[in-house]
């Protein structure tokens, strides 16, 4: 944690703290929330998404749902997309974290965290993150279903969303 | 040359391991990737041209037309579906 004497500097304090977390274990939105924007005043704004783990996909019931990633490419090609993010967008701040295992209905999956002066900037992060970790990071979903299980497929709507952004993406759409 | 493969998700179910270091005289990740499809079985299934495969080279996601380097790490999963 970061001690109390560094919290004036805050370019230090930043450096310091984790942009990124993949873990097993819950978040919570307002320890998160407090952490990012602690001690800093340009803040106007904060924009958070939290994605969470539904009963129902393609039209069958969901009893839980095992997350699966690539150790250490998923850490680096998130960091990435924050950089991305951060020079892009007018943001002083992002934080993702992503969990990883068995997870079951009403659990939180992911939590994107934007902080910027004005709400447009973090809005607009908010998704760009969002969009680009549907499509680059290396998780895989395997659900559990009352007919067994399942490897979740990947959507061109996911596809699609990046490439607002300018961005190709060809995690389902290209060539094999 | 000798290179790392992990593979991820469904391909590593199909194949039933999470890795493996080959000896190889491939020098892309298309040829390499047609060298494994070449074994036969699991590999030419789960690894098919007709299927939507993706590569990373080095913990990067890139083209299959990239150069292989000794010693380097390549992964082959399905699409991703996180978030």
């Amino acid at each position: 944690m970061v001690v109390s004497w560094l919290s004036s500097h805050r370019s230090l304090a930043a450096e310091m703290t984790n942009r990124v977390s993949i873990q097993t274990a819950d978040f919570d939105l307002s320890v998160e929330t407090a952490a990012l924007r602690a001690q800093d005043s340009r803040v106007g704004a904060v924009c958070a998404f939290v994605g969470t783990v539904r009963d129902r996909n393609d039209g069958q019931s969901v009893r839980a749902m095992e997350l699966e990633h690539y150790p250490g490419m998923t850490e680096k090609a998130i960091e990435a997309m924050i950089d991305e993010a951060l020079k892009r967008f007018d943001i002083y701040a992002a934080r993702v974290i992503h969990r990883v295992g068995l997870l079951q209905p009403l659990d939180q999956i992911v939590l994107v965290l934007v902080t910027s002066a004005h709400r447009g900037q973090s809005f607009l992060a908010c998704e760009f993150l969002m969009d680009y970790l549907k499509t680059q990071a290396p998780f895989w979903k395997k659900e559990q279903t009352p007919s067994g299980e399942r490897w979740v497929d990947a959507r061109v709507s996911d596809d699609q969303a990046l490439k607002r952004w300018g961005i190709g993406s060809d995690n389902l759409t290209g060539a094999g | 040359m000798k290179v790392n493969i992990k593979y991820f998700a469904a391909i590593r179910e199909g194949l039933g391991k999470s890795g493996e270091q080959v000896q190889t005289d491939a020098t892309t990740l298309a040829m390499l990737r047609d060298e494994l499809i070449a074994r036969g079985g699991a590999y030419a299934e789960v690894l098919s041209r007709g299927r939507a495969v993706r590569v990373a080279l080095n913990q990067v996601m890139c083209k299959e037309e990239l150069q292989l380097v000794d010693g380097c790490e390549l992964a082959f999963f399905p699409p991703v579906t996180g978030g």
